[in-house]
Order: structure tokens, then sequence, then C-alpha cells
């Protein structure tokens, strides 16, 4: 079973984190949470080596001996699973990798600040393949068949109502500040396009 | 309005959206808090509206803030409207939010029942989708059981999409409702074969899971996840299954034999080294599992270390952990394989990653020796000085104490090596584990009687070096070692040589600055030194020397005197005034040294870790009950005065009173016994990791202050433990010399066979003696301790409640709970329908587990059952409107499914044991077996009549399946299986049998003792069979008692299984008997009297399947026989020949009698009623255990145990008509004899004759 996963960045700021799993079998409360989980996972993940092996042994802080963290670090991302005996450690690598290139598919290369701004389009992607802890989909191809099938899905039905509204969220989205303009993910480095100034 | 409407969405378009949200937080770092309090205001502004286009913005606004750790548990109500939107994008919305935020205690979430339900029925598969994905998230224990039905049904939704995840979510629905787990079970295995990938996938995910927590329910799946993982290519499938059976393997040792040998391809196949590692760390389950001694599994084994060995090398840190981890398990079950590796685990050791060196440190433990383990915690120790973080370091030093002290000091040889290994370690500054070694310390010097003067030198040193462990805040941890040396110094004070120095050492005012428990036991054994230096003093004839010391004592006490801790208060103001008087007597020149030592008399032995738990609780005491009334109200404010205490460690209190009395002393002695016995310091301590591990958080934010170590930490005065290795080497130089010299002869003979090793050197582990007698002593155990060590599992446990046996048939009541108005519902997929009816040919399944391979035959054969179903639900439906005609039917039903049970699960269990025994069937012991099963067969007719047809055919058959695909493996070998039961049975009965829950029905009423595993029993026989086909039938094993229907008639049916024996088709298989006046074949209505009966399936080449048939039998006193024909046309590639072939059913007696318990008042009443006639049967020669004997007569007549004494049994059996059967049955010597009672006399003597027949063949 897949306990929790968890998006942080660099800085340890949440970035994604499904909740149930952690409060449910952690007896994790929200305050506990902020106050312990994330900035020890945290401080477990960013001490470490960019080449050292993935897995960390939690010991109590997730809940015992069967339970690891098995994380992964992109660019300013880390990726953190925490996961019992009964997964495979290096499946779940595969996972996460699997995980970051359909994000990167979907989202065009993608960044942190995708990440930032569509939490919501993030949690569904994810919903394509775990679900209630469980590995779900390990196709990438099938999970981006079935994600793009229901945004197709929501346009239709935002219709011609929600033209206006897509226009005005797009020009919202011009004036993006701090959008940096070279990002690398593991492999993948990243161009962004140099957006035209609306100020 | 309309206007209303339009303003409303250009004001949406300027409403704030996630993005507007996001980027405002961004915005706004330094009033983040204020920006966000004024948008939750606007949330809840929007939340107001009734635009759901408006709440499903503020809701997905609230769902980022939720994650950012806002609580916004006061909008789940709205968050429930969202979900209920029928617009998908915004049920989307929805059902994310409930995902993050709701949770068990979400009062909300019972308003959803019928939401979800709505979803999950909905037509657009995305709906459903989305349901399920926020379901699994916040299903609780009532929606579970409200939409567990539901779910089920979609477990068959025609898109895979759907179906993998109605599978996955499953599981969370058995772990809040555990009562669905069985009902579901036999669908969740059916989609096991699912043909879509991922839906396997999904049901094998969830099998796993299951079959983690509970493995012993799943074994019986053992065959089928066996041929998954032949077949399957998907690796996530593989990984799982393939770990599954690592947990499936401890249980059932045969599994893991057959596994080695795929999984051993697999490991050299594939090039995934996720499955690779998988499949290594199976086989060492399945090595750990087997017992040792299996010379070909040396092979096994070497090929695992090479692997780990390839993965530890690697260069990616990832497999060099987990090469490591899998290496750490073969440790434990074969040491020798991994210990040729030392080098590369003791490589791993300077590995610059953590967890890579914590896990190979774990493999070193079990890499000592007698013979290196100087070496290794040599080499460790280094490692500890070199070590720069305290929590690498800590962990260094309980591995060293956990190596030195494993399995009792097992490979420890020279404990002074030992002691002044831990007496190093205490120069580590800011550990943690300074009471770990102080337990060790107590312990070896408790337990190694040899060591206490060494130990109580080295211990007197530390405490005169006190300040050097204590000058330092920051060393306070260290500081717990005193403890042990002041104990040691105490307890075992006739070893030290100057006792003298030691207390005055113990008495130091710095003393006073440690912490209060190490204080109590420094003034508790500063007063059993002063005893001891009293009496060496008062040896002497300067009795001034004892009054000095008395007078130190006097002097240093009151320091302890004033100690705010109550503990060393209380002590040392008994001991001060203990001293006075000892003063006073000493002046008086009165010898006391005696008296003063006698307060400490007495021997320690240490206890077992758990012989506080074992002792028993005595008769009549109950632990629960009050002693005294429960105190008042009033009295409450006393209780907290005494808290305070009971926080105070009372395992350090040895409260002592100065009464000099002999015989208080005596008492007190005694009290001191006992509490050192209970006190759970005196027991070795186990070196529990868990406590390692829950003070690891926070460990880092201890500011580490650098200590300016100009001051050598070392000891000064201590040996070296450097020393020892040296000493140590000398020693078996010396020793082996010794050796030689004595058995040089008998060496050079063995040094020609054992080669190499000898010359090299090193000497085998036996030849190293330890240095001192070491004479552990073993530990106490209260007398009749509790044999049971029941370390419970965990009962909060939610997997506990799914240990469920899923081989068991479906009861009704077990039924998932399904909405009775079903009518008023949305449409359904046309295959809800069948499902609660198909959950119930589930029940029958004693015959249908058998052909769990042929879902073919198994949907259609479903199908017409469903029909039949149907029809009685409709009936069911009719009884509630006060219609009881059909009341027999139902129980009739009832009574099946009790006599179901075990032929079900004796079939299942002997299935899988007959998968698992690998004993190949040689092709001609099957033959014989074949043939000697159709001499067997009841019927001397038909087998005479069909044997000249099929002997000389059955070779050729045999060929043919055997070179038949493994597809059928399983098929020919439950076949093998039949017959070779048959063959044994052969032996006990040349009758035909009947099944019945009779053998179940005998162990429960009447075996109480069970002396001897009942030989098995089946009741298939041979009916027919020729080169094309063969029939096998189990004569009536359900009689139904309808008399409400047919007056005065009754049914029995029979179950017949077609077996296809050619490599053709065989279809349109018509079976038809020629009716008696007496019995008669039920056929549909309209149909004649001499039509056939169609046979619901058709069969694939080597194939088998069941049918069963109703016959209408008028009288059951005398046994019959009916002849019958098959017709069917057998069709292969290109032609079609009409076949057909006779057989005979035989009706006895005994197959009309049901099962039917009896309580032993009625019996007595029964035969006292005198309406019963008399008969009786002798059975000579009968030399099989009487409990064998009954369940016989249970199993094939259909008879209950009422009682049973010694060797004599009364049993009891009703016929479908109501007629009563009683037997009394005696054994003595080898006579059987039966004296039997019915009020029907012919059917009586048919009866016996039928159960002497069966004995006969004994």
């Amino acid at each position: 079973m897949i306990k929790a996963i968890l998006i942080f960045n660099n800085h340890g700021k949440p970035r994604l984190r499904t909740n149930n799993t952690l409060f449910t079998l952690f007896s994790l409360s929200n305050n506990l949470f902020f106050s312990h989980f994330l900035p020890e996972t945290f401080h477990l993940v960013s001490k470490r080596d960019e080449n050292v092996c993935n897995f960390l042994e939690g010991g109590m802080l997730i809940g015992g001996s069967d339970y690891k963290l098995i994380y992964r670090h992109y660019a300013t991302l880390y990726f953190v699973f925490c996961v019992d005996s009964s997964e495979s450690e290096l499946g779940i690598l595969d996972l996460i990798q699997v995980f970051v290139e359909t994000l990167d598919k979907c989202f065009e290369n993608v960044c942190e600040l995708d990440l930032i701004f569509h939490v919501d389009k993030v949690h569904n992607i994810l919903a394509e393949m775990v679900m209630g802890g469980m590995v779900l989909e390990t196709n990438m191809n099938e999970i981006i068949t079935q994600v793009d099938a229901q945004n197709k899905m929501e346009k239709s039905e935002a219709g011609i109502a929600g033209a206006p509204a897509r226009a005005v969220s797009a020009v919202k989205n011009m004036n993006l500040p701090e959008m940096p303009r070279n990002i690398n993910i593991g492999d993948i480095s990243i161009k962004v396009p140099n957006l035209p100034s609306f100020k | 309005m309309a206007l209303k409407i339009v303003k409303g969405s250009i004001d949406r378009m300027f409403d704030k959206n996630l993005q507007d949200l996001v980027r405002g937080i961004r915005n706004h770092k330094e009033d983040e808090a204020k920006y966000i309090s004024t948008c939750i205001d606007e949330i809840k502004q929007e939340l107001k509206q009734d635009n759901i286009a408006v709440k499903a913005n503020a809701v997905c606004k609230l769902t980022y803030l939720q994650m950012l750790g806002y609580d916004v548990s006061w909008a789940a109500f709205n968050i429930v409207e969202v979900m209920s939107s029928s617009k998908f994008t915004y049920k989307r919305i929805g059902y994310l939010a409930a995902s993050q935020c709701f949770h068990e205690s979400t009062d909300v979430i019972m308003l959803t029942t019928n939401q979800i339900r709505k979803d999950l029925s909905s037509p657009n598969q995305y709906d459903t989708g989305v349901a399920l994905t926020g379901l699994s998230c916040f299903v609780t224990p009532d929606l579970a059981r409200d939409l567990a039905n539901d779910i089920m049904t979609l477990m068959s939704h025609t898109k895979p999409y759907i179906r993998k995840k109605a599978v996955l979510i499953m599981y969370k629905v058995f772990l809040k409702y555990p009562e669905s787990l069985r009902p579901a079970f036999p669908r969740l295995k059916e989609k096991l074969e699912d043909p879509d990938p991922g839906v396997q996938s999904a049901a094998v995910n969830v099998i796993c899971e299951l079959a983690r927590r509970n493995p012993k329910n799943y074994l019986s799946l053992a065959p089928l996840f066996f041929k998954l993982m032949t077949s399957s290519t998907n690796n996530w499938v593989l990984i799982k299954i393939i770990k599954l059976f690592g947990a499936l393997t401890p249980l059932e040792p045969r599994l893991g034999k057959k596994l080695i040998e795929p999984l051993t391809n697999l490991i050299h196949s594939t090039s995934a080294m996720s499955l690779l590692y998988e499949c290594v760390n199976t086989v060492i389950a399945v090595l750990i599992s087997l017992s040792s001694g299996m010379p070909n599994h040396s092979a096994s084994i070497q090929l695992c270390v090479q692997k780990l060995r390839i993965l530890i090398e690697d260069s990616d840190q990832n497999l060099k952990y987990l090469g490591l981890l899998a290496m750490s398990k073969i440790l434990k079950t074969h040491p020798k394989s991994v210990q040729s590796h030392k080098d590369l685990i003791l490589q791993c050791l300077d590995d610059k990653d953590e967890s890579i060196r914590l896990r190979a440190l774990d493999l070193l433990y079990g890499m000592v020796s007698k013979k290196n383990l100087m070496e290794i915690v040599k080499k460790l120790m280094l490692h500890v000085d070199k070590a720069e973080g305290t929590t690498y370091r800590d962990e260094l030093l309980t591995k060293i104490i956990d190596i030195c002290s494993q399995s009792n000091y097992q490979y420890i040889t020279n404990f002074e090596w030992y002691i002044s290994i831990l007496v190093e370690l205490t120069r580590l500054e800011g550990t943690r584990h300074g009471h770990l070694i102080a337990s060790q310390m107590l312990d070896v010097a408790i337990r190694v009687k040899a060591i206490r003067g060494f130990a109580v030198a080295q211990m007197a040193t530390l405490l005169d070096n006190a300040h050097l462990l204590t000058g330092n805040m920051q060393r306070m941890g260290i500081c717990e070692v005193l403890y042990a040396a002041a104990w040691i110094c105490g307890e075992f004070s006739e070893h030290l040589e100057n006792p003298m120095q030691t207390l005055e050492a113990m008495l130091r005012p710095k003393v006073a600055t440690l912490p209060g428990h190490i204080q109590a036991v420094y003034v508790q054994n500063a007063a059993k030194l002063f005893a001891t230096v009293l009496k060496s003093q008062e040896g002497n004839t300067d009795s001034t020397a004892a009054q000095e010391t008395s007078q130190l004592m006097i002097d240093r006490l009151p320091l302890f005197v004033q100690s705010a801790n109550l503990e060393v208060q209380e002590r040392a103001s008994c001991i001060l005034q203990l001293v006075k008087y000892i003063q006073k007597l000493q002046q008086k020149d009165v010898e006391v040294a005696e008296e003063v030592s006698a307060l400490f008399a007495g021997e320690l032995n240490p206890v077992a870790p758990k012989a506080q738990k074992k002792v028993p609780v005595p008769e009549g005491l109950d632990l629960d009950s009050w002693i005294n009334e429960p105190p008042s109200e009033s009295e409450s404010e006393d209780e907290q005065p005494k808290a305070i205490f009971a926080k105070e460690e009372p395992k350090h209190s040895r409260p002592r009173r100065e009464e000099v009395d002999e015989k208080e002393l005596a008492k007190r002695r005694e009290a001191r016994k006992q509490e050192q016995a209970n006190n759970p310091f005196y027991i070795k301590a186990s070196p529990s990791s868990q406590k390692v591990y829950q003070e690891a958080p926070g460990v880092e934010h201890i500011p580490v202050v650098q200590i300016d170590l100009s001051v050598p930490l070392k000891v000064p005065g201590l040996p070296m433990s450097d020393q020892y290795v040296k000493l140590e080497e000398e020693r078996r130089q010396k020793e082996r010399a010794e050796k030689k010299k004595k058995e040089k002869k008998k060496r050079k003979e063995k040094r020609s066979g054992r080669g190499k090793k000898h010359d090299s050197g090193p000497e085998s582990e036996e030849d190293i003696t330890p240095a001192h007698q070491v004479d552990i002593v073993t530990e106490e155990m209260p007398e009749n301790a509790l044999p049971s060590d029941d370390d419970d599992k965990d009962p909060n446990d939610p997997h506990k409640a799914l240990d469920i046996d899923l081989d068991k048939p479906l009861a009704d009541s077990e039924k998932l709970p399904v909405r009775s108005h079903r009518a008023a519902e949305a449409p359904k997929s046309p295959t809800e329908d069948g499902d609660a009816t198909s959950q119930e040919p589930k029940k029958k399944s004693s015959k249908e587990k058998r052909e769990k391979k042929k879902d073919k035959d198994r949907d259609r054969k479903s199908k017409e059952e469903k029909k039949k179903k149907k029809h009685k639900h409709e009936e069911k439906g009719e009884d509630l409107l006060g219609g009881e005609a059909e009341e027999p039917v139902v129980q009739s039903e009832e009574t099946n499914e009790v006599a179901a049970p075990p032929t079900s699960t004796s079939a299942e269990v002997s299935d899988l044991d007959f998968w698992l025994s690998n004993a190949p069937v040689p092709s001609n012991t099957q033959e014989t077996a074949t043939v000697a099963a159709a001499e067997a067969a009841p019927m001397p007719e038909a087998t005479s009549g069909i044997a000249p047809d099929s002997e000389p055919d059955e070779p050729k058959d045999t060929e043919m399946e055997e070179t038949k695909s493994s597809k059928h493996k399983k098929k020919k070998q439950k076949k093998e299986k039949e017959e070779k039961e048959k063959k044994k049975k052969k032996k006990h009965h040349h009758h035909h049998h009947h099944s019945d829950g009779g053998g179940e029905e005998a162990v429960q009423n009447g075996t109480v003792e069970e002396e001897e595993p009942l030989p098995p029993m089946s009741n298939y026989c041979l009916l027919a069979e020729n080169s094309y086909v063969k029939m096998m039938m189990e004569d009536a094993d359900e009689v139904y008692d309808i008399q409400g229907n047919l007056q005065d008639g009754s049914q029995v049916v029979v179950s017949v299984i077609f077996e296809n024996k050619c490599d053709s088709f065989l279809k349109s298989m018509e079976f038809n008997v020629l009716d008696s006046l007496n019995s008669k074949l039920q056929r549909p209505e309209g149909s004649g009297p001499h039509d056939g009966l169609t046979v619901p399936f058709q069969l694939p080449p080597g194939v088998s399947n069941e049918a069963r048939f109703v016959f209408t039998v008028q009288s059951i006193i005398m046994p019959q026989k009916l002849k019958g024909t098959l017709t069917f046309i057998v069709k292969n590639e290109d032609s079609s020949t009409h076949e057909k072939l006779d057989f005979k059913l035989h009706f006895t007696c005994t197959s009309y009698l049901i099962t039917t318990p009896c309580y032993s008042d009625a019996f007595a009443k029964l035969l006292e009623s005198g309406d019963l006639k008399c008969s009786s049967v002798r059975l000579e020669g009968v030399n099989m255990p009487f409990h064998h004997l009954l369940a016989r007569i249970c199993f094939h007549h259909h008879f209950s145990v009422v009682e049973r004494i010694d060797s004599c049994a009364s049993m009891y059996s009703r016929s479908i008509q109501g007629h009563h059967v009683c037997l009394l049955v005696k054994v003595s010597a080898q006579t059987v004899s039966i004296d039997a009672k019915c009020d029907e006399p012919t059917l009586l003597g048919n009866v016996l004759d039928e159960i002497k027949q069966t004995f006969s063949q004994c």
C-alpha cells in the first residue's frame, strides 16, 4: 500500500499531499503534519546527497519499521512516497518516474509552477495512477488517454459559456512574474518559451 | 431573472479562481495569513450563492487552502453540494475536495450515500470513476456496508476502466466492512483471470494485500497464482504475485518446492532489476521455510547470494541498499553463505550513504563468530571514533552491544575484553545509550561469575574517575553507567581491592549533581560497601579504623539527606540513622560487622525476561474485582500524590528500615529477594531497537557543543581493549599448540580430509575455548510458569477482522445487503440482476470449485441456475405476502447448504494438496487406477458392458492427454487424484458411496478425541465410461425433502460429472433414464416421459463438468437400479459423429437417508417408544480405528453420532420419508456388532446390508 504521497520543494514547502492515509494510518492531525511530519521528512530527505539511495527507513516518524519513504528528487521538487512492505521498492521508484513523465506530457514541460497553479490537475492525474493507496495504472499512455478524455469532457461541458472565463484566465496567466526560463527535471531539460509581456 | 443569471456569469468571470488565489498568496508573502483570511471570507460569500459554478470554484480554492494546512471542515456540506452537481467538471472538483478533506469523523459523509450510489450507476464512466476514486479516500464502515453491493456489481462492468477501479476499491470496503469479503470474494477471484490486464493487475493487487495479512486463508489460491506467474508478462503483476508467494511459503513448505524452479528461471531470464530482486527475496523466503538439509537448495542459495552480490557491487546505491537488505534475510538461515562475502560487507561499512552503512551493520550481526568477533568489533570501534553524526554513532554503539550480547554472549570468549570494550564505549560523548551500556555491565557482572573480580575493579576505577563522565552536561546520557558501576561495586564488594577508596569515591560531594536515581543507587551501595569495609576492619585489632569509617558515613550522608529527590532522601536518612546506631554500638565495642553485612546477604540470580508475565494467576484470584470497596469521590484528592510516587520509577526503590531484629531482617530479605525478582532491572535487558527509534526524532535538534578535548577522555588506568585482542591471539596460539601436541596423530588424518582450511591457520569454532570458565547463570522462571507465549497481534489491527475462511460456502445471512426497493431505482446494467443470484451457485461450491477453470461451462450452467434461482426469488417475494407454500423449499435449501461444507472444504484442501504434491504420477499408474476404478465400479452390468470398449482405449487416451498443453494439466491432475482416491477407497467399499456432511457431523457430535486423521473419502464413483466420455456419479448427494409438494413422494438429486476424454469437442449431450414405476427422472414441464434431458453444457477436450438430475422416488425401502443412456455428438475439425453411452444408476437405500443430528435424550425416548423393529448384523475382521469406522458410517451412510462411549456408539439417521434409523455400534477385538432399530424393517435390512458391504472389503 502507498500510505501517502507528498510533493514538496527544495525549501520544504508542500506542493501536493494526499491526505487520508496520513490521517487514518498515522493518526496525524493537520497540525501534526505541518509541525512534525513535513519538516521531519523534509529534513531527512533534503540532507541526503544526490547519489545516495532513495530509500529511507522512517522509523517512528511514519509508523514503524514496516514503512519506508521512497523519494526522488527532480530539479526543485521532491516526490516522496510513503509505502509499506507490500510494495516493491524499485517498482515505486519506477512509478514516481512514470508520474513525473506523465506530468511532463500533460503540462507540456512541467515545472514547479505548474504544480503550484494546477494542483487540482495534478491530483486528477494522480487519481488515474494511484487509488486509495493502491497502484491503479502504470502505463503512461493509458493514464494520459483517460486524463485527456476527462479534460475533453470538462471542456465540452463548459462550452461557449466557459469561453470568456477561459479567456480572462488566460490573460491573467500571462503575468507570471517569476516564471523561470529554464527548468531541469532529471534528464529532461525544459525551455520555457519567452512570453510576450502584457505589462 | 435572466438578467441576474447573465450578471452572475459575468461576475463569475472576475471572481478569483484557483490560479488567482495562488498568485495572490505568492504576492503577499509578508502577510500571507491575513491575505488568506480575506480570501476565506470571499470564499464564504461565494459559497452562499446559488450558482453551482461559483460554489465549485470556491470549493476548488478551499482544496488548495486545505493542502496548505488551513482548516476547511466548515465547508464540508458545500463540498457535498458540489459533489452532487450534475456536471462532471464540478462533480470532479467536489469529489477531489471530499477525498482531501473528509475523514471518518466527518459527519456529512452519511449524506453522501445516495449521491455516490447514483454516481456509481451513472452511464458516464468518468462519473463512476470519479466517485470510486473519491470513495476510496473517505469510505466509512457505513458507506462500505451500504455500497458494497453496488461496487460489487461494478466489478463486472463492461468497461475495464470501471472494473479495475471497482476491484481496487473493494479492498477498502473489505477493511471497513469485513462481512463483505466472503460474498465478494468469488467475483474477485474471477477477476484474476479478467481479459483486461489492468483489471487483472488490480485484482492481484487486492488479493495480495489481503493475503499479506492473513495468508493462510489464501493458500487455496496458490495454483491460480502459480498459473498467473508462469503466464503473465506484466512485471507489476509478477512482482505482486511473487511477493504474495513470499508470504504464503512459510505456511506451506511444499509450495516453496514447487516455486523454486520457475523463480530460478525468472531470475536467470529477467532483465528487470525490480523483478529480479523480488524473485530473490521470495526464493529466500522459500529457503527459509524449507527445512534445511535439502542438498539441491544450496545451488539456489548460491544463486541468490551471487545475484545479490552483483546488486551490492552495482554503482546504483538503490540496488546496493536492497542487496544488503535481502542479504540480511539470507543471513538468518544460511549464515555461512553470507559469511563468505564478508569483505564486501565490511567495504559497505565505509560507504558514504548512511542507509547503506546501517544495512551493512545489520549484516555484521550475523557474521560474527568466536573467531572474528574481536576483529569485527575492533573495526567498529574505529568507526565509532570516526563517525560524525550522533545518530549513526549511536547506531554503531547499539550494534556493537547487540553483536556481542547476541544469544547469551555466545561468541564472547573473553569477558575481560568485553568489559573493557564497554568501558571504552563510555568515552562516547553525547550518546543516549548510557543505560544500554549500563545494563550490559550489570548483566555481564551478574551472570558471569568469573568476571566479577575484574568487573568490580574496572567499575571502581570508573567511579574514581566519575568526574570525567559527568564533567559536562552534554554527557549526561553516559552517566547512567555510573548507576551500573555503583551497583556492581556495592553488590560484589567482596572483590574490591580497596573498598575504602571506592566508598570515598561514592560519597564525594560531586555525586549530588547526578540524577536522582543514580544518587539513590550510590547511597544504597555505599551502605553495602560500608558493611564490607566494617567487616574487613573489624577483623583487625584496630577498632578506630572502623569507627572512622562510620564517621565518614555520618559526615557525608547528610548531603544526600537534603536531596530534593525523595528516593535519595529516604534512603540516605534511613542509612544515616543505621550508621549512627552502629556507631553507638561500636563505641561500646560491640562487634556489629556480622549483623550489618547480614542486611545485604543473599545471592542474586538473573530472572528470565518474561518470568513475571508467566506467573500463573492463582486459582480463585480475580484481578478485576475490587479488593476493597471502590473509593468514594472524596478520596480522589489522595490519588494525586500516589501518582507521583508511581512515576518515581518504583523499580529502584528498595526501602529498608533499620530494625536489626532478626526476624524482621529475615522477612525483609525475603521481601528483597521477591522484589528483585520483580525488578525489571535485574532482568537481562533485551536490546530493544524500538526504543531507539522512538527517540530518534528530535535528536538533531539538540545542539552539539564541541567539547574541548584537551582533557584526555581515556579513563586512566584502564586496560585498552586492543590489548586483549593481542592477548587473546597469543592465548589461542598457545592453546592451539597444546592441542596440536595432544592430537597430532588425529589431526594428520583430518588434515588430509579438510585440506586447505587447516593449513591457512584459523581454527574452527569449536576449537576456541573461552578464556575464563564462563558460567552464564541460567535465568530463573517462576514455578509452574505458563508455557504460552502470546504476543498477540494488535487488537486494533483492521486486518484482523479480515481473517475469514474464504473456502466455506456462503450462508444466507452473509449476503450483502441489497436495497429492497430495487425496482424504483435507475436502470442498471443487466449483470446487476444476476448479481445476487450468482452468488448462490457459489454456495453449492462443493462441486463447482472443482471446475473453477472452466468459466465457459460454468457461465452456461450458472445461467441455468440463475433462472432457477430467479424463480425462487420471486417465490420468496411472495412469501412475504403470506404464502407459506414454498417454505419447505427454502428449508431444504438450507439443509443442503449445511450438508455441503465438508465436501467442499475437503475437496478444496485436497486439491491444493494434490497440486502441491510433486510426485509425478506415472502414466501407467493412472491407467491401472482407471481400470481399477472401473472394476470397482458399483454397477457390474454397466462396467461389463463398457469395459471391453474402454480398456483398449485407455492407454491411448492417457498418452493423448499427456501431450496436451499445460493448460489442461491441472484438470488432468485433478482427475488423477480422483482416481487415486478411488483406488484407495476401493479397498474399503465395493458399493458406491454417497456424499454428505456426515463426516463433519460425526466429528462434531461424537469423536471428541481425534486419534488419527481420517483417510480421505470421496463419493464420486464411476458410472460409465468409453473412449469419449467418462461419467462419474455422485448419487443422491442432496436429498430434498419435499413433502409439501409431492404427497408421500421424495426427490433425490444425482450429480454426474462428465469428462471429455478424447480430443474432440462434445456437444448436444442428452441424458435419459428409463423410468421405473417407483423412480422417475424429473423432466421439464411439457416434455414426454421418454424425452431425454439436455446436459446444459458442451465439453471441450479434456474438460469435465457436472450436471445434476432430479429423480422422484415413491418408495424408498428398497434399493433400485435405473437404466439410462447418454447420447452426444463428437465433433472434430472435419467430422461429427453421434455416439451413445449406456449406464446404470443405482439408488441404494442409504441414499434416502439424511444426516440428522439427534440429541441423546430424544434418542433414548425414541428407543423407549417401542415402535421400532430390531435387527442386527455382525462384521468380522474389521481392522480400523473405531473413529474411522464411525466416520465411514457417517460419511457413506449419512448417519450422525449421538453418543460415543469408548468403543461403543449410538448413531442416528432419518430417511427422507421420516423413518427413524438407530444404530448401536460396538467393537470388540476385530468384530463389529451393529444393533439397529427402525420403524421400517425392509429399509433397515437393506441399509444394514449396505453397511456390511461397505466394510466387507476391509
